[in-house]
């Protein structure tokens, strides 16, 4: 039930986009049509699934206070935690790097829908986010970490496809000329970050 | 690289060239609202000035070592694995930053909790070091480094000194409206809570993207 609770608590009340703007550069530059906008969505989600509990068994078996006592418990004094940013950011670029050429070997039609977008993950903040966010608000088990990462890379996929659709019916309409593009795009995530917020008074 | 060795034997310091490559980031190609890098972390610290400010140097220091790095290392860096190569500055630089951070302001290091770490994903420091620092000599690197931290400041300090104020009524934690002016102690004031939430991050920067192009007329999209 707790699982449920935060799976639900990600996607829609701690989203990602709309509560913490993370992954916005992607989710600005490839939402134009809903198409590639869902296959953008999946690869993330995907790519959270995968990274973020890794991390999480780094974090907890490596680079914690007194994490390296499994190893031996005269190692128990030391604290790697300081190296967190760049071991994290390096483990999301290894895997990254990993999936492609997984995927590329094994499905050659998902990796068509997904190849162009896996190297623009590598830098997406909403992976490495994740990942600190687990690191910070100290999930306990693998499990949670992980449900934690699928409800995310969900939540996040949700709002990128939203907005291309609105995107695409945006086209036909009169803007404003110095709003066009960019700044109607703002207005609409922050619009719809407002019916978000209608979520966060649930408790579950 | 041949172009380096041939042309401008000395070039000033200061030379009018290198000026424009400080000042452009600042307006007319700033990073947040016109090359659109960066957004990710510029909206969420936005809600007082103090955490905007602090990131905003932040990211200007990272920006301009990177940079200044990169372009020194640039031509020992072979092409395929460039990527992971900045990446590994970048995060050396965010972890001393981060230390800073933790060392000397420590409750604006908590407020900015991961947005910290998340510099490293910041997309203008692999933008400018794919677009200028790879191909430019380190002076010039190092001052476009600090002219798009600088213009990501600038917005950071706008969009925060919009919400605070008119969300908290306060500048910088201290309070600017009149404690006589709100509705409690008689007055017909109230603070916009509206402007604490996040979307309304969005909506500031919007409307600041507006006047921009509004006045700037060339950087309008089709």
């Amino acid at each position: 039930m707790e699982l449920v609770n935060l799976f639900i608590r990600s996607i829609f009340i701690e989203n990602m986009i709309f509560a913490f703007f993370l992954g916005m550069c992607s989710y600005l530059a490839v939402s134009k049509t809903v198409k590639t906008a869902m296959g953008l969505g999946i690869a993330v989600t995907f790519t959270l699934f995968v990274t973020v509990p890794v991390n999480f068994l780094v974090d907890t078996k490596l680079l914690q206070p007194g994490a390296l006592a499994w190893l031996d418990p005269s190692l128990a004094g030391y604290d790697l935690s300081f190296l967190s940013f760049i071991i994290f950011i390096a483990v999301v670029a290894a895997i990254v790097q990993l999936l492609e050429m997984i995927i590329e070997r094994f499905s050659p039609s998902l990796y068509n829908a997904l190849g162009i977008f896996l190297p623009l993950i590598a830098v997406n903040c909403s992976i490495l986010g994740a990942a600190l966010f687990v690191q910070e608000r100290a999930y306990k088990t693998l499990s949670e970490a992980t449900v934690f990462a699928v409800g995310s890379g969900v939540g996040w996929a949700l709002a990128i496809v939203a907005l291309a659709a609105i995107r695409e019916r945006l086209k036909y309409s009169h803007i404003p000329a110095p709003l066009r593009g960019l700044g109607i795009t703002f207005i609409i995530t922050g619009l719809m970050g407002m019916a978000f917020m209608s979520f966060m008074g649930i408790k579950i | 690289m041949s172009q380096v060795t041939k042309s401008e034997p000395k070039e000033a310091l200061f030379s009018k060239k290198n000026i424009k490559i400080l000042k452009d980031p600042l307006n007319e190609s700033n990073p947040v609202t016109v090359q659109v890098l960066g957004i990710c972390s510029s909206l969420a610290i936005t809600v007082k000035l103090e955490p905007a400010i602090v990131m905003g140097v932040s990211v200007l220091v990272v920006t301009a070592f990177s940079n200044l790095i990169t372009s020194m290392l640039r031509n020992f860096i072979p092409n395929r694995i460039r990527i992971i190569v900045q990446l590994v500055i970048v995060a050396a630089l965010v972890i001393v930053v981060d230390q800073i951070l933790k060392a000397y302001v420590y409750d604006v290091s908590k407020q900015l909790s991961v947005f910290v770490g998340l510099i490293i994903t910041n997309c203008i420091l692999m933008g400018r070091i794919e677009a200028f620092a790879l191909a430019n000599t380190p002076w010039k690197a190092f001052l476009d480094g600090i002219g798009n931290g600088a213009g990501y400041a600038a917005v950071l300090i706008v969009v925060a000194f919009i919400r605070e104020l008119l969300g908290a009524g306060q500048l910088y934690g201290y309070q600017v409206i009149p404690e006589s002016w709100y509705l409690d102690n008689g007055g017909w004031y109230s603070n916009n809570g509206l402007m604490l939430l996040p979307p309304m991050a969005l909506i500031v920067l919007a409307v600041l993207i507006w006047v921009q192009r509004a006045r700037f007329r060339q950087l309008i999209e089709n």
